[in-house]
């Protein structure tokens, strides 16, 4: 009789990739199901359209790359990719736009780089940073939360939208998107940015309807919605918690500190955290295993670096948002993050770089 | 702050980074009493069974043996012997499957056991009359090599002279399934402890530290138990985690101190060995029961009766598993050795070494075979339960580009392969295969670039011996010159020069007209060649260890001095010359020889501490000793210079 040689070690923890990229993927679904009740159903249709795109990209590279489709399929890092493209988009931007970018973060963000694993920057933020630069316009088309839509849109009126930019009854997106007062609106930090630029106070510009509640209508919702699942993910230990409290604790401290220092130019620290996509950043993006610093003290290193790249872009760059752009800066420093916090080897003496 | 002497004294546990929490298995095995093996048909045993060398085979095809004689010979130091494990006859020695990963095969002596069960002469030694060096000795010659796995010659670390502040007991046991210390310390506490007695009149600690897992609370108190008489013995209770019996984490744990890379315990003052090795010491001394069985833990969902037995070295595996219920409908897998470390057999008729622990024959479902690797996704999960602290994922990186360097910067090689990393891998990433690739490769890289070095160093040599001769012989030219002066000064100084012109005339004359003189010359001549050739096998008989190279420095020097022979007015004086040339060079040449085996002797003691791996070992041994070689004839030959006027 003779068996076949195999290494140790012979046993394994039963958690896979798989697992952990789905999990990340469940753990998103909280968000998503406010966000699909505040800002309407056009995240539903941007999912779809992400994911299915995100699966045939990633077939087709492995086609021409020969190597087996199937069990990179199966690793769901794909799926992750195209959902947290997906919720990041405005929901009515056009169809070819979640396309254009998932096909972008898959092929070339990702395969071009070698696959999953040896890609320096999250494909997500990339994707999404480059349609921002390409498609200014689509790409900060967002409608006010539901309730200060002029028209409510049905599910019909959300695919109607994204794929003919006109909702089944025929209003255009930007008509949606002009307020009930006959404003159009964009997103409470861009209209904040916008407003302080005009000259206005932050009072001024926080009496409008948008910022209804703490961080702008609805937007606090969502954010509490990632925040919970983001908890979920450190507790059944899929995300570490040294990023995300890093990235919040930063972005808390220095926006407290600008606050504290001139109140009317800057907003508080907690309408940093709950507006935007501070959370999802937090808990979803930056935590990116692949494109995030591998060492522990790196790691903090990394989240200081994105929660304090979050305020400035916010306070001084020109886009309604500073995460992707934050994401992708640390992403860059990532090597050099992880070269100079790596660990102490058991027995050795010097640490960080040298020998 | 209290010191850490007191520390440890006080019961003080740290803890190392990382570690894993694999379920432990050990409940179907632990608690069972241990069985004993019937006599196998046939004993398979191997020639070596420990890191270092095997001794010499005493016994031929066809002789009985009996129980506990000695079947190898330990005439070195990195040699311990195998014994006869019960009574019997020798059947063949040749290749085996071996009981290593690689599966090559071994020589092995193989044994018929006649059934008898006899003795040879048994000579129990008494511990309060026995000298530290018979008791080595009788470590030595009763075949005991570290049992935790390593298989380390007990007799060199009980022997270390240097001062030891601790002697960490290692019953530890940490890796899953295997329960053997447990059950041996559960049935033999008492020996154990007087194991330990022996090695503290060894070694003479500050403090004996004995580490074992809180999950084995029998084996715990049967300890505390046997030290209470003992003031200085601290049984320590750690928190059960993979992998706290590592040599490295068990000193971490209990002393908080690290072995600094590349050194060894001894260097911070620790000697660590384990408890079965402590318990066949206690035998070997006290009973001169030498190491013939071992408690192996056979378990696995194939099995219907799991159970540790006491099984002889050299019973195949099939005994065991056949002995336990065994059943197989699809043959899986079968492990020698845990889940984490173990590696799979080919074949069933490997046998029971000195350092197996455990036979696992699990089902599929218990331990289900490695699914497809995926890639890493970087998540750090083998960072983070690293015991070594390394970035297995950057090495991992590096090993797949074959990046030598930074695989040093990494610390590959302080990787101890606990396989950690590659059990939390959610990508099921064969990490530990990778870095046992990779060592490999850079070990083989190494080898040969030592070789290629080897080759310049020779090279280098053999210019610098030309150029000496070179020198010496324009030396001598001048030095004959200088005499030559010196005589014609210090004859009459009117008719030097007609003196050598006679002279001149005279010699040709000689050698024209004169054979008679001729011939004087040459029996002369001869008669010298001859004493030089006695010398020569003289020499080459006192220093057998002596390398080639000395003699031709020697020759040199007695066929340099016998041109000057050729001169008949000078042939006393050259003879004479040619006798000190002779005690010089024996003078050399001897010098040289005991430096040599001073190196030798330096770097012999000096390998057997080594506490790699064994396959290191084993590799690196003859580069080792070709360096020790080269080194000792390059200090041979600048001493045999310098003695040169
Ligand atoms: S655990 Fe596996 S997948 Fe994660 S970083 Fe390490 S090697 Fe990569
Ligand atoms: S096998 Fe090596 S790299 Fe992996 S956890 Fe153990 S020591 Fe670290």
């Amino acid at each position: 009789m003779s068996f076949k040689i195999t290494s140790s070690p012979h046993n394994r923890i039963s958690r896979s990739t798989s697992e952990i990229m789905l999990l990340v993927v469940v753990a998103c679904i909280p968000g998503i199901v406010v966000q699909a009740m505040l800002f309407g159903y056009g995240v539903l249709v941007q999912l779809l359209l992400a994911i299915a795109t995100a699966w045939l990209a990633e077939a087709m590279v492995m086609r021409l790359r020969n190597k087996a489709a199937l069990i990179r399929l199966k690793d769901n890092s794909a799926l992750l990719t195209a959902v947290l493209l997906a919720i990041a988009i405005p929901p009515y931007a056009p169809w070819w736009l979640i396309v254009i970018g998932t096909l972008f973060a898959i092929v070339i963000v990702k395969q071009l780089y070698g696959g999953l694993g040896n890609n320096l920057f999250n494909p997500a933020m990339a994707a999404y940073v480059m349609l921002l630069i390409a498609y200014p316009l689509q790409m900060t088309q967002w409608l006010p939360s539901v309730s200060l839509q002029p028209e409510s849109l049905n599910l019909f009126d959300a695919v109607c939208a994204v794929f003919t930019q006109y909702s089944c009854s025929g209003f255009s997106i930007s008509q949606l998107q002009t307020g009930i007062d006959g404003v159009s609106m964009a997103t409470p930090l861009d209209t904040i940015r916008t407003d302080l630029a005009a000259g206005k106070t932050l009072t001024e510009s926080l009496q409008q309807p948008i910022f209804y509640g703490i961080a702008g209508a609805g937007w606090l919702w969502v954010n509490l919605a990632y925040l919970a699942g983001g908890l979920a993910l450190i507790k059944l230990r899929v995300i570490g918690w040294r990023i995300p409290v890093a990235v919040l604790g930063s972005l808390f401290a220095i926006s407290l500190l600008s606050w504290l220092a001139a109140a009317d130019t800057n907003p508080s620290p907690l309408l940093q955290l709950f507006s935007g996509a501070t959370m999802l950043a937090a808990f979803f993006i930056a935590t990116d295993p692949v494109s995030a610093s591998t060492t522990n003290k790196g790691r903090i290193v990394y989240g200081v670096f994105i929660g304090l790249m979050i305020f400035i872009i916010r306070k001084y760059g020109g886009y309604p948002d500073g995460v992707a752009f934050a994401v992708l800066l640390a992403n860059m420093a990532v090597p050099l993050i992880d070269y100079y916090t790596r660990p102490r080897t058991y027995g050795h003496k010097a640490k960080g770089a040298g020998k | 702050m209290p010191s850490l002497y007191q520390q440890i004294q006080a019961g003080k546990l740290w803890d190392f980074h990382g570690g894993v929490h694999p379920p432990t298995r050990k409940a179907q095995t632990a608690q069972k009493p241990i069985a004993v093996l019937p006599l196998p048909d046939r004993l398979y045993i191997p020639l070596r069974q420990h890191i270092g060398v095997a001794g010499n085979v005493l016994v031929s095809i066809g002789q009985r043996v009996l129980k506990g004689q000695a079947l190898t010979s330990a005439d070195n130091s990195m040699a311990v012997p195998v014994h006869a494990p019960t009574s019997g006859t020798i059947v063949t020695v040749g290749d085996h499957t071996s009981a290593h990963p690689s599966a090559l095969p071994e020589n092995t002596i193989t044994l018929a056991p006649d059934g008898l069960d006899e003795w040879r002469e048994q000579y129990p030694l008494n511990l309060a009359t026995s000298d530290n060096s018979s008791l080595l000795e009788r470590i030595q010659l009763s075949g005991i090599a570290g049992m935790g796995g390593a298989g380390f010659p007990a007799h060199l670390k009980a022997g270390l002279t240097q001062p030891v502040d601790y002697l960490i007991i290692n019953a530890v046991e940490c890796e899953p399934y295997i329960s053997a210390d447990d059950a041996l310390i559960q049935e033999g506490a008492i020996t154990i402890v007087k194991g330990i007695d022996i090695l503290c009149k060894l070694l003479s600690p500050k403090a004996v530290l004995i580490g074992i897992e809180d999950d084995k609370p029998a084996a715990s108190a049967a300890l505390k138990a046997a030290c209470s008489q003992r003031e200085h013995y601290y049984v320590r209770d750690l928190p059960t985690k993979y992998p706290s019996g590592g040599e490295k984490q068990l000193i971490q744990l209990l002393t908080n101190k690290e072995v600094p890379a590349g050194r060894r315990p001894i260097d911070i003052g620790i000697v660590m060995l384990n408890v079965g090795t402590a318990f066949a010491i206690a035998q070997a001394v006290l009973d001169d029961h030498p190491l013939l069985s071992r408690v192996v833990t056979v378990t696995g969902e194939t099995l219907s009766q799991p159970q540790n037995v006491l099984a002889l070295i050299g019973t195949p595996v099939s005994d065991l598993l056949n002995f336990c219920g065994y059943q197989h409908k699809q043959p899986y897998k079968v492990i020698m050795g845990g889940p984490m470390m173990g590696f799979t057999l080919p074949d069933l008729t490997v046998p029971i070494t000195k350092t197996t622990n455990c036979i696992l024959a699990p089902s599929k479902h218990e331990l289900p075979p490695a699914a497809e690797e995926q890639d890493c996704i970087r998540c750090s999960a083998c960072a983070d339960v690293c015991p070594a602290s390394l970035l297995p994922q950057q090495l991992l990186w590096y090993s797949k580009a074959k990046d030598p360097v930074k695989l040093d910067e990494y610390n590959l090689f302080d990787c101890i392969e606990c396989g950690a990393c590659a059990y939390v891998c959610p990508s099921e990433i064969p990490l530990v295969q990778y870095y046992r690739v990779a060592k490999a490769e850079i070990r083989e890289q190494q080898r040969e670039s030592v070789k290629a070095e080897q080759a310049k160093a020779r090279f280098e040599a053999r210019n610098a011996r030309l150029e000496r001769e070179k020198q010496q012989r324009m030396a001598r030219n001048q030095r004959l010159a200088q005499a030559r002066e010196q005589a014609q000064q210090t004859g009459s100084n009117s008719n030097a020069v007609a003196e050598a012109l006679a002279r001149i005339k005279a010699k040709q004359t000689e050698q024209n007209s004169v054979p008679a003189d001729r011939e004087q010359v040459l029996a002369e001549r001869a008669a010298k060649k001859q004493q030089a050739r006695a010398y020569q096998a003289e020499k080459a008989a006192s220093e057998p260890h002596a390398e080639s190279e000395p003699a031709p420095v020697a020759q040199d020097e007695a066929r340099q001095e016998q041109p000057a022979a050729d001169e008949p007015a000078s042939a006393k004086s050259a003879a004479v010359a040619a006798a000190i040339a002779r005690a010089k060079a024996r003078k050399a040449a001897q010098l040289q020889a005991e430096q040599q085996d001073k190196v030798v002797e330096a770097e012999q003691t000096k390998q057997p501490e080594a506490t790699e791996p064994a396959s290191e070992q084993a590799t690196t041994d003859p580069r080792k000793a070709a360096i020790a070689a080269a080194i000792a004839r390059a200090k041979a030959k600048k001493q045999a210079d310098s003695e040169k006027p």
